[in-house]
């Protein structure tokens, strides 16, 4: 089944994730907290996010970043709490140095190559016999025929 | 007595691809039209081989017949009788059968409707198609037969994974496969072209249509993979940027670059090589996603270890195809001359471009998806690549792509003039800016997202019609109707599947950046607001049985102004034999929004976790994935496909009566 992992690692538990006992009161840091929860990976699942899992090191997470945003904790602070004690990973966006920094300008770069390759092969054409635009008597032949045709 | 004659039948399929492999390639090198034509009765009696295997195994799972492993493993007697069967395919072993059924079925079709190709390059095809069979089936009968028989047969069996047993899972992998097996003829194709050593527009017109209907296939089984993944697993996200679903994404991306370079073959006669190399990765990515899958190892690394025969032996396939077709590729490349030339401002331009940001957006997926095992093994780092980094990564590319759609698809093949083409886009461009200035200020501080794809989408399908339009040509607007009705149905096939990309990706965007959720524990009878909506829990009742589960269940109600939209129930299953809960989320759907439900595990202090969520948009996502499939559909009935392969027939046909 092509689904399976997808199945099994939400498998865990489907149901509820961010319980409502964990919620903070103020909307304005919940909103912050939910967006954080995004961001970091339950490191006991196969590949979610903290949002998303049931299991209880996922809960506990979710209960911790809410505790740091109330002390007044900035979300980068949150995330290098959580980095300090599990690693990079447990960032679900790898961060822009090291291998990570691979990842972020594979993109890029390979954009850069297939159109340095694409502009390559079409100067690699100028051998070829040029196109050549219509001559004045060619076109005034095709507007004749396009305006017979419209008539 | 059936098993024995499905594995029988399977054994023989085996031998039959065989021959079909060996028999027309040397016929085709040799020129002995007898052995070039062994293909065919090959291909049919291969196809009607495994479907009487496919068959016997049906009976198995339809008649509970534990006395194979399969059947015990993933099957139950009280399981209803629609999920007995698709049950056939929601196991590694079955699927797999399913996989070389497709596959033979793909074959026998090029054998049936074959009958427009060069002999040679039709035998050639059916060869390396029989190649594929041959390496998938020994797959099958050495590492995975589901066949197997239990020495001592339980009397019931395991039941189905719960979350398998649901419509739009037991159509999700059909669909899939039908998708990657059908890239394995564009795969042939190509390799046949490049023992040949020729590239023609013939060849382009015969391969896209296969490739058409993979790819519409594809569009399908990821819709229905994802909307499944919406409703079914209880907090509506659709698509989670998984190892599995990206497997499935990047043939899809690279086939949709396959799709638009293979025109340029076609109407062109350039573009060739890159062309034969698109069709190889495009099955290339189809097998490492069937190695992905069955390896396990990517979700996990370590149930690599568990199953090392098997990821071994797809590894194996996947590096004997792709690697060698790749060199056949580097050695006979060369051969493929191009003859069309063309300027900077044409529509092979844009096509390239296309290809370009397809390509490279399957790049972003493929090294996302491998990213956290390479860092591992070569610098012992653990990385995640989760969301996050993917919609930050993959999204600027898809944002070009539909930016230069509309142009791209308008100017004129070989020599175009941008000015001409960019003042008939003023209208939708205007029109663009404007819906989108609208959103913008509707919406009112949020994302900044939402409005651009609603500007993009306006774009999109503006510069469909401004296309149309300029197709009709001049004259009154009976004339231009006349003329709009008489353009060829690949015509509008394309206008209709750009259509249906504009409104998903303006229903990804929307709902990402618009959906709003609420997570409380309620009491029976309390009552609150969501939006614009009174959300009550009007009554729980638990202890309510199903054929293979008891539920807990809710009645929610959601008003607007004081009437009543939607009467909800949600239910939280759990499958007694297969030990699992599974979430059944209630959905009330709509054009504009979905309102969506669920309810969760009673509280210590009373009450019930309840979730409601508004969903905008949500529909578009896969109403845009069904309009590009009937787009498909229409691109793929138009009659050159029909009359150039029926003409040749015909012609051949003739002298012989």
């Amino acid at each position: 089944m092509k689904r399976l992992a997808v199945i099994l690692c939400l498998l865990a538990a489907p149901v509820l994730a961010v319980e409502p006992s964990e919620m903070l009161r103020d909307p304005v840091l919940e909103t912050r907290a939910q967006a954080l929860d995004h961001e970091l990976r339950c490191v006991k699942c196969q590949s979610e996010a903290i949002a998303s899992s049931s299991a209880a090191w996922a809960a506990d997470a979710r209960v911790l970043v809410r505790e740091l945003i109330a002390e007044g904790k900035s979300d980068a602070e949150v995330m290098d709490f959580f980095v300090d004690r599990y690693g990079e990973y447990v960032r679900m966006r790898p961060a822009a140095r090291g291998a990570g920094l691979v990842l972020w300008i594979a993109g890029p770069l390979m954009l850069l190559a297939g159109i340095g390759v694409a502009a390559l092969a079409m100067r690699g054409r100028r051998g070829a016999p040029e196109v050549a635009a219509l001559g004045p008597e060619e076109q005034a032949r095709l507007d004749q025929i396009l305006r017979d045709r419209g008539s | 007595m059936y098993n024995e004659l499905g594995h029988f039948a399977l054994i023989l399929a085996f031998c039959i691809a065989l021959v079909q492999m060996v028999v027309p390639l040397i016929g085709a090198a040799k020129g002995w039209n007898v052995w070039m034509r062994v293909g065919e009765p090959a291909a049919t009696l291969q196809f009607i081989l495994i479907a009487v295997s496919f068959a016997a195994l049906t009976h198995a799972f339809v008649t509970s017949d534990f006395s194979l492993l399969v059947v015990t493993a993933n099957s139950h007697t009280l399981k209803p009788m629609l999920y007995k069967i698709t049950g056939v395919w929601g196991n590694h072993e079955g699927s797999l059968l399913l996989w070389v059924l497709i596959l033979a079925l793909f074959g026998a079709s090029a054998a049936w409707f074959g009958g427009g190709l060069p002999d040679r390059l039709r035998a050639r095809v059916l060869s390396v198609q029989g190649a594929i069979g041959v390496a998938f089936l020994a797959f099958i009968l050495w590492t995975s037969n589901p066949f197997e028989r239990l020495e001592i047969p339980p009397f019931n069996g395991q039941d189905l994974n719960p979350l398998l047993q649901d419509v739009g899972l037991a159509f999700h992998p059909p669909f899939l496969y039908l998708g990657y097996v059908g890239l394995s003829m564009s795969f042939s194709f190509a390799v046949a072209a490049l023992i040949e050593g020729r590239v023609d527009a013939a060849w382009g017109r015969w391969v896209r249509p296969w490739t058409l209907a993979a790819w519409l296939f594809l569009t399908i089984g990821i819709a229905l993979g994802s909307w499944w993944a919406y409703y079914e697993l209880g907090w509506g996200g659709f698509w989670f940027w998984d190892p599995v679903e990206n497997a499935s994404f990047m043939p899809w991306l690279i086939a949709a670059a396959l799709l638009h370079s293979a025109i340029v073959v076609e109407k062109r006669e350039a573009l060739k090589s890159w062309t034969v190399l698109l069709a190889i990765l495009a099955f290339g990515f189809s097998l490492i996603g069937t190695f992905i899958v069955r390896s396990g190892l990517l979700t996990s690394v370590h149930a690599f270890a568990n199953d090392p025969e098997r990821g071994m032996f797809i590894l194996a396939i996947l590096v004997l195809f792709t690697g060698g077709a790749l060199i056949l590729f580097a050695l006979r490349a060369h051969a493929l001359q191009a003859k069309g030339v063309f300027a900077l401002a044409s529509r092979e331009t844009a096509l390239i471009a296309n290809n370009v940001l397809l390509a490279v957006a399957c790049f972003v997926v493929f090294v996302g998806t491998v990213w956290p095992l390479v860092a591992e093994m070569a610098w012992g780092q653990k990385l995640s690549v989760g969301p996050p980094f993917f919609d930050a990564a993959f999204t600027p590319f898809m944002v070009a792509l539909a930016l230069i759609l509309p142009l791209g698809a308008l100017i004129p093949w070989k020599r175009a003039r941008l000015g001409r083409a960019w003042r008939s886009l003023v209208p939708a461009l205007i029109a663009a800016i404007a819906i989108g200035a609208l959103v913008w200020t509707l919406q009112s501080g949020r994302s900044i997202l939402a409005p651009i794809a609603a500007v993009l989408a306006v774009w999109i399908i503006g510069g469909t019609i401004v296309e149309l339009w300029t197709r009709a040509g001049r004259g009154d607007y009976a004339l231009k109707l006349r003329r709009l009705g008489g353009l060829p149905r690949a015509d509008w096939g394309k206008a209709v599947v750009h259509s249906g990309f504009a409104v998903t990706l303006f229903g990804v965007a929307a709902l990402t950046a618009w959906q709003s959720e609420d997570i409380r524990v309620a009491r029976v009878g309390d009552s609150f607001a969501l939006g614009a909506y009174q959300v009550t829990l009007d009554a729980v009742r638990e202890d309510v049985r199903g054929p293979n589960w008891i539920a807990t269940e809710a009645d929610v109600s959601l008003s607007k102004n004081g009437k009543i939209v939607a009467q909800l129930t949600p239910e939280k299953r759990f499958y007694q034999i297969a030990g699992m809960p599974t979430t059944e989320a209630a959905i009330a759907n709509g054009v504009f929004r979905d309102l969506y439900v669920v309810i969760g595990d009673p509280q210590q202090g009373g009450g019930y976790a309840l979730r409601s969520h508004i969903k905008p948009f949500a529909n578009w996502i896969w109403a845009g994935a069904i309009i590009m499939a009937l787009g498909g559909c229409l691109s793929l009935s138009d009659r050159r496909h029909r009359i150039a392969a029926g003409a040749r027939r015909a012609a051949k046909t003739v002298p012989a009566e």
